[in-house]
């Protein structure tokens, strides 16, 4: 068998912690989408999250305060993007990678006293008998709460989405903001609040980094997840069950090929490294090029600039 | 482009508008990662400051970080010569055909290139450290202190510099252990934390007991200290991420090179070289070795360290076979620089293959 020496639960359990920050971010990118607003300043939320809960975990000793520092300091960056493509009208995509760029640089440049400093630890989630079940002991029930939670938030934002009325009301402006503005909602009102949750999930994901993944600070740590998690809400045809399928996939893909090379099979890393990225820069030409957008379901006013006498 | 990067232009900027005292030696940066990385490009920002505090007011530096090969390093380097500066030291080794370009175009400016090999004008300079010397010392100690015969090794990119350090720590390790392993996963990464941690994971999970790292992160330190095994630091000093486990790690010291070049331009002395410097030099140290490696292990590395640096012996002495079995190095022979710096096989005994 490929698998060689490698142990599945293990695998599983690997996976599953490799892809909770990806799929934090992409959830909430996803539902910035579904109102009808490309933020393609995922990274640099991302990286200001990892910053913040950070230092607020390290000054309050509490990674709990960490977490929601996180949430909060994704959001105060995503409400700077707010402010450009929902009040000023500037492009979207060039707001957006202004914000990744003075995200990184501006997280570089509070974290330089943290740089070498170990986080207070999460713990892992006592499950109890849960925990010692066999196999999926090991590989379901034995990580953190945020694994959890986040599985949970992708559960509720499908549900929002679904069933609730604030959900339709939302996928109304994304499909077609001038429609929804002419039946009486706040088009601008509703995307500054899908944007706002979307920064905090960036935020909570790049905090998982610096948190539980790393657990420590450093500059650039995010490294392109920010990236992927935006190819992923497009792979994912804007579906939250689907997006976390994708990133489990891509956690997947990367866990598998590490432990394959560690237990020495040899196979042709460096394509099966390579994949995730190939993936991504496919997705994002997609995404831009506007043609495929009908068959991929994509909202229909996505990276359409509102205002209200149009 | 980083803000500091931003700032730090911006600053360049306003230095070409201000008067150019001829007694004030410029010194420029070319940082390919952030300075903050603990790694490759702190280790060089250390030397930079270095530099300050050893001239004082004789010499100004300046850097740009995050730096991208090409068009980018060429326009920051060209605006640095541009503003008046006299020594540019670009610190990756992609910069080599922007740098070389650039110093066509200005040949009153010197100009220093860490591990690079184009010199196609008379102020280019090359500057490398020999690296494996340290990880057969490090090689070493790791044969000496696993328990589980297995070592994982975290790599970067198949070039012969890594796989070069790959040789040298796993012929060491073995000259003590005859059943050690190495486990090497590659990254495809000088710098990604969350990466380079998973891997750590994935090594531990097949038997590792002691990590060697080949990337710039310290994440790898914070898996090793979680799991209870030991780990070496690389570039500076790590230990302050994994007390317990960081046993000790290759140092890159590139302040006494730095000093020399600057005193050598002050004094109008400088001309372009080709220098692989080692422990000899200085240019490779050692982190202090933790109190749990042995006392024995200790002295033997301290030894090896002596001998590589009196020049007594060479890591890469023969006999050696390559991996197939085909001897390249015969008993007593030592391996010529140029066949070091091209390396691209295993040596005997390494049982994974090097991807294409």
């Amino acid at each position: 068998m490929i698998l060689g020496s490698i142990n599945p639960a293990v695998l599983v359990a690997a996976l599953m912690v490799a892809a909770t920050p990806i799929l934090l971010a992409a959830i909430g990118e996803l539902i910035v989408e579904k109102a009808g607003v490309l933020n393609l300043g995922v990274e640099g939320m991302m990286i200001i999250g990892a910053v913040t809960g950070f230092i607020i975990a390290v000054n309050s000793g509490s990674p709990l305060m960490g977490f929601i520092g996180a949430a909060l300091g994704g959001m105060a960056l995503s409400l700077l993007f707010a402010l450009l493509t929902q009040a000023l009208m500037t492009n979207q995509v060039a707001s957006g990678l202004a914000l990744t760029l003075f995200g990184l640089g501006l997280s570089a440049l509070i974290g330089q006293k943290y740089v070498g400093i170990t986080p207070p630890r999460t713990p892992k989630l006592d499950l109890g008998l849960l925990s010692d079940i066999p196999f999926l002991g090991r590989a379901v029930f034995s990580h953190d709460i945020v694994v959890y939670l986040t599985i949970a938030l992708v559960g509720a934002v499908w549900w929002f989405l679904k069933y609730s009325r604030a959900g339709m009301i939302l996928r109304a402006v994304g499909e077609n903001h001038d429609a929804a503005h002419g039946l009486g909602y706040h088009v601008k009102r509703v995307r500054v609040l899908a944007i706002m949750f979307g920064g905090a999930c960036a935020g909570l994901g790049g905090a998982y980094l610096s948190l539980i993944r790393v657990p420590q600070w450093t500059e650039g740590m995010t490294v392109g997840a920010g990236w992927i998690a935006l190819a992923l809400v497009v792979f994912a045809s804007w579906r939250p069950w689907r997006a976390m399928a994708g990133a489990y996939l891509f956690g997947g893909v990367v866990v598998l090929q590490l432990n394959l090379q560690a237990a020495g099979v040899r196979i042709p890393v460096e394509y099966l490294s390579m994949s995730p990225y190939l993936i991504t820069i496919l997705v994002l030409v997609i995404i831009s090029s506007g043609k495929a957008r009908g068959s991929l379901n994509a909202p229909g006013s996505l990276n359409r600039p509102f205002h209200a006498s149009s | 482009m980083s803000f500091k990067k931003l700032l730090t232009a911006g600053v360049l900027g306003a230095t070409l508008a201000a008067p150019v005292f001829a007694d004030t030696t410029k010194v420029g940066f070319v940082y390919i990662g952030p300075v903050g990385d603990h790694g490759w490009t702190y280790t060089h920002d250390l030397a930079r400051i270095a530099l300050e505090e050893e001239f004082g007011d004789a010499i100004e530096t300046s850097y740009v970080e995050n730096v991208a090969y090409g068009a980018d390093a060429e326009r920051v380097m060209t605006q640095m010569a541009l503003s008046g500066t006299d020594l540019i030291f670009a610190t990756s080794f992609g910069y080599g055909p922007d740098m070389n370009t650039v110093a066509a175009r200005f040949p009153n400016v010197a100009f220093e290139h860490a591990t690079g090999y184009i010199q196609e004008t008379d102020n280019v300079s090359l500057y490398n450290a020999r690296f494996y010397e340290g990880r057969a010392v490090i090689g070493h100690i790791a044969g000496k202190m696993t328990q589980t015969n297995k070592v994982g090794y975290i790599a970067s990119f198949p070039i012969p510099e890594v796989i070069m350090g790959i040789n040298s720590a796993y012929l060491h390790a073995k000259a003590v252990n005859p059943d050690v392993e190495f486990n090497v996963v590659w990254a495809y990464s000088w710098y990604d934390p969350a990466q380079e941690a998973a891997a750590a994971e994935a090594l531990i999970e097949q038997g590792a007991d002691i990590i060697m790292q080949h990337t710039d992160s310290t994440a790898p330190l914070t898996v090793a200290q979680d799991a209870g095994i030991f780990a070496f630091g690389q570039a500076s000093d790590m230990s302050a991420f994994a007390p317990q486990s960081h046993l000790t790690g290759i140092l890159d010291v590139w302040a006494p090179y730095y000093i020399e070049r600057v005193q050598a331009v002050i004094d109008g002395t400088w001309e372009a070289g080709d220098v692989w410097h080692g422990i000899v030099d200085g240019m490779v140290g050692f982190a202090p070795f933790s109190d749990t490696i042995p006392e024995d292990v200790r002295a033997e590395a301290e030894d090896m360290i002596a001998a590589i640096a009196a020049g007594e012996y060479h890591p890469f002495t023969g006999p050696i076979n390559k991996q197939d079995g085909t001897p390249w190095l015969a008993d007593g022979e030592v391996a010529s620089d140029g066949d070091l710096l091209t390396m691209d096989f295993y040596v005997e005994g390494i049982t994974s293959d090097i991807p294409n």
